[in-house]
């Protein structure tokens, strides 16, 4: 087919990264000692799905590796491989390779063949040990083991065509394609070419249904077919074949006769020939007779992210859908990022109509300001709809918790529930993707350093299991991420020795309990005793905080001893939009964004010292602060330079406070903002621009930045 | 428009120009890189930028940076009226596309101009003078400068972006 197939890769990596989280939870939700049937069979049909994928994309090594881990996972469906600790570490393992399989084929790089062989390798070494330890064969048509002396050899070709050799079976199959199968891209051709790899194929094709020329559809399928094949494997394997054309063609499949001519008794060689009517046709599995009392016995059921029952639900209904009623759809972050841009010009047109409107007289101006009324309500629910297209639920962020808790837990020889709640709580997406490092963070600090060992726990009259709780909630405009435990909480005393050591803090002074608690996000503070791979070199607190507070959020520590801690993280909705204060100066407007702020305040000219050469300073709740007069430092002329005739606002950023002498306060409103940087280029003390309300731009000031110009300003001097 | 914009006009044989006037001489730029006619309208000044780039407008929700081009090249300054036009061109460099205002005198005309037709620029013993020109065409009897717009803006707005003054109040 000439069809250049790498325009769809996009797509199949984004699905098969979906997939391999789903594989990813649902393996954690899966308990060792009574594994869920129906959990096992979606973690092997989302293996089977991406060896599928893998192997139209010409993805070789990827589709290798995955058909061995769906070996094993196939035994483990059969119930001939017992579920272990070990082996559910080779699958976690498996997980992770084919992760970085796949996103090393999305960068066009080559992923480290080492490895996958290793893995492959254990994986069926895995295979031919339970193979071999269960060899009472009843389950009749089983993917071979590769033979332990060839075990890295085998390929998935070898492995594929070495079933068990049986007599040559004639079966009937009937092929009738649905409505929609061509236009869904299956292709009968592919189906039979699949079906003849298994033996000798003869086709007698039903030309009953063909309609006219002139009525002829070019994607509908008219023909169905009579299939014979003469062929030694099982049904099931025939089957396989049938999968991907599963809902889009009717099939059936029987067994005609064994070839020696027996007539048409039922053949014995073949143990399962009940007929099966394709459609509601589930992948054989024997254990799917009892799933509900199985599923009610998998563990933490809380630990179930939306994100992945979402994504478990999208893999397990695929097939199933015969028709085109999805209930989402993929769209590029650029069309909606282009759509918000519209919408945020028709807010400006609206509101420069407004202002008309106010002013307008006559006899129809009653007329027009009630339509304009009307307008601005529409506007004002487009403008939100539009803006919630960006918004994403949490779940995505805390899905990978389950397994990195398991991980660390397990490492440390601790007992972790993880508790999840609020996943649903919607955020934008850049923000979701750049929460994600600082509450890894924070969780494995509370396992590391929060949580005490099982006998400790004992001895302290709390259950042997500790538990991590993740929630996130909405507070205005706010979403709030708490991460808490029920640890031995911090230890104040340890950390105010530690900063007295460091000279951090006077040795007469006594600080308050939260200021102590404050210290953890000192850069370089560290009280672990002893430095773990996890935890406790000193370079997390600092750093979580400021990824916070490059998102324009706040975090929070309260902490007990004995009882545990929580951190409280609190950030906008999305980094489109910024509560600001707009100042203005001379003709000149700038928003500040109100969390910088710390208090806005008129001084007299006695209020204000000068320092020789460093400038001026303004006392401030008694403290000596830097003040930095805006219109020097851009460079405008302003309506007065007189102190008592402006107002200094004082700012904090980096953990610094200067003031900003600026001419007046304006409003306090939410801006959009834009990037001066696609057109200009990147302006010192300056984050981006807004577009006002009557359609002027006005800048947007970077408090962090412009303290530190200012400070290495003062250092130059 | 992209494939047209992609191949170089010095590679066509004829293309189009708008041609527009400062003071008494008339540049010419390829049609294909104008966005956008706009009349003057009040810009928001960027701090310590260089002293040509006038400061940002609204195109339509995106930030554009405006450039006067009387001041980038040294010409007398002229009042804005409301007569003042604004030409709004795309460049492309290794940073993307990016577009930007330049204030003009007026527009004047869209010519064609056949490739053997434009001439080098003469050496004039000063290059980055002559850096930004892509060459010169006579229209009508009149000498059009046709400007290299890549060279004229590319590197311009990082450097105008640069830092704060060392010493602003002393």
């Amino acid at each position: 087919m000439g069809v250049d197939l790498a325009q769809f890769h996009e797509a199949f990596f984004e699905e098969s990264f979906e997939a391999i989280e789903s594989m990813e939870a649902s393996l954690l939700k899966l308990d060792v000692a009574a594994p869920d049937a129906e959990t096992i069979n979606t973690i092997f049909r989302v293996a089977h799905s991406i060896k599928g994928g893998a192997g139209m994309f010409n993805f070789t090594d990827i589709a290798s590796f995955t058909h061995t881990l769906e070996t094993l996972l196939d035994g483990v469906r059969a119930g001939r491989t017992r579920l272990s600790t070990a082996i559910m570490d080779l699958l976690l393992k498996s997980v992770d390779v084919m992760r970085e399989m796949l996103r090393g084929a999305q960068r066009k790089e080559t992923f480290d063949p080492q490895r996958v062989a290793d893995l492959q390798f254990d994986l069926e070494v895995a295979v031919a040990n339970n193979a071999a330890a269960a060899p009472a064969a009843a389950a009749a048509p089983a993917p071979a083991a590769p033979a332990p002396a060839e075990p890295a050899a085998a390929s998935a070709t070898e492995t594929v065509t070495a079933a068990p050799p049986s007599a040559p079976t004639e079966w009937l199959i009937s092929v009738r394609p649905l409505e929609n199968m061509l236009s869904r891209g299956n292709e009968p051709l592919a189906l039979f070419a699949a079906l003849a790899e298994h033996g000798e194929l003869t086709l007698t094709v039903d030309l009953r249904e063909l309609p006219a020329l002139e009525a002829i559809e070019a994607h509908r399928c008219y023909l169905s077919w009579q299939v014979r094949l003469t062929s030694a494997v099982g049904k099931e394997r025939i089957r396989e074949a049938f999968e991907w054309v599963e809902g889009d063609c009717d099939y059936r499949i029987t067994c005609a006769a064994p070839p020696d001519g027996a007539a048409a008794a039922a053949p014995a060689p073949q143990p399962a020939v009940a007929e099966v009517a394709a459609p509601e046709a589930p992948p054989p599995a024997p254990a799917l007779a009892e799933p509900a009392p199985a599923q009610s016995a998998t563990p933490a059921p809380s630990a179930e992210t939306p994100a992945a029952s979402r994504a478990a639900a999208r893999t397990e209904a695929a097939p199933a859908a015969s028709g085109g009623d999805a209930t989402s759809i993929r769209v590029s972050t650029q069309k909606i990022d282009e759509l918000i841009n519209t919408v945020g010009e028709v807010v400006i047109t609206q509101s420069m109509l407004a202002q008309l409107g106010a002013d307008a007289e006559g006899p129809s101006a009653e007329r027009l300001r009630s339509g304009l009324a009307q307008l601005e309500r529409n506007v004002r629910e487009l403008h939100e709809s539009v803006m919630r297209v960006r918004m994403l639920p949490i779940g995505f962020a805390f899905s990978r918790f389950p397994r990195l808790v398991r991980d660390v837990a397990q490492r440390l020889g601790k007992q972790i529930e993880l508790k999840l709640t609020g996943e649903q709580t919607e955020l934008d997406k850049t923000v979701l993707e750049r929460i994600g490092d600082p509450l890894v963070h924070l969780v494995r600090n509370s396992i590391d350093h929060g949580i005490e060992k099982p006998e400790a726990r004992l001895a302290a009259g709390k259950p042997a299991a500790g538990t991590v709780h993740l929630e996130a909630f909405h507070r205005g405009s706010a979403i709030i991420i708490e991460v808490s435990d029920d640890g031995q909480g911090l230890d104040s005393d340890r950390i105010l020795a530690k900063a007295r050591a460091r000279g951090l803090i006077a040795p007469n002074e006594t600080p308050s309990q939260e200021a102590i608690h404050e210290l953890i996000f000192l850069p370089g503070f560290s009280t672990a005793e002893q430095t773990t791979d996890l935890s406790g070199r000193g370079v997390g607190m600092d750093v979580v905080r400021r990824n916070i507070k490059s998102l324009g959020g706040k975090i929070d520590i309260r902490s007990e001893r004995g009882k545990g801690s929580r951190f409280t993280i609190s950030l906008p909705l999305t980094l489109a939009i910024v509560d600001g204060q707009s100042v203005s100066v001379g003709d000149e407007t700038y928003i500040v964004p109100l969390v910088s702020i710390v208090e806005s305040l008129q001084t007299k000219e006695s209020g204000v010292n000068r320092l020789s050469m460093a400038g001026e300073v303004i006392s401030f709740r008694g403290a000596y602060l830097p003040l930095v007069r805006l219109h020097d430092l851009f460079g405008i002329e302003p309506r007065s330079r007189a102190i008592h005739d402006g107002l200094v606002v004082v700012v904090e950023g980096d953990g610094q406070r200067v003031g900003l002498f600026v001419d007046d306060l304006r409003g306090q409103q939410q801006v959009v903002i834009k990037s001066l940087e696609s057109n200009y280029g990147h302006v010192q003390g300056v984050s981006g621009a807004t577009i006002l309300g009557d359609g002027s731009v006005a800048l947007i000031l970077d408090v962090p930045g412009l303290i530190r110009s200012t400070s290495s300003r003062r250092e130059a001097a | 428009m992209s494939t047209n914009a992609s191949k170089s006009p010095a590679e066509a044989e004829s293309y189009q120009v708008l041609t527009f006037v400062l003071g008494n001489e008339t540049y010419g730029v390829d049609i294909l890189r104008v966005q956008e006619i706009r009349g003057w309208s009040a810009v928001t000044k960027i701090p310590n930028s260089a002293p040509h780039v006038l400061g940002v407008l609204n195109l339509r929700g995106s930030i554009v940076p405006v450039v006067d081009l009387r001041k980038r090249f040294s010409l007398e300054q002229a009042e804005y009226t409301a007569v003042t036009v604004i030409i709004v061109l795309s460049v492309r460099n290794e940073a993307g596309r990016r577009d930007f205002g330049v204030v003009v005198d007026g527009v004047s005309d869209v010519v064609d101009v056949q490739a053997s037709e434009v001439r080098p620029t003469p050496d004039l013993g000063c290059r980055a003078a002559t850096d930004h020109i892509r060459g010169l065409v006579p229209v009508n009897d009149r000498m059009v400068v046709l400007l290299d717009l890549d060279r004229l803006i590319g590197a311009e707005m990082v450097e105008a972006a640069g830092s704060l003054p060392e010493t602003v109040a002393a």
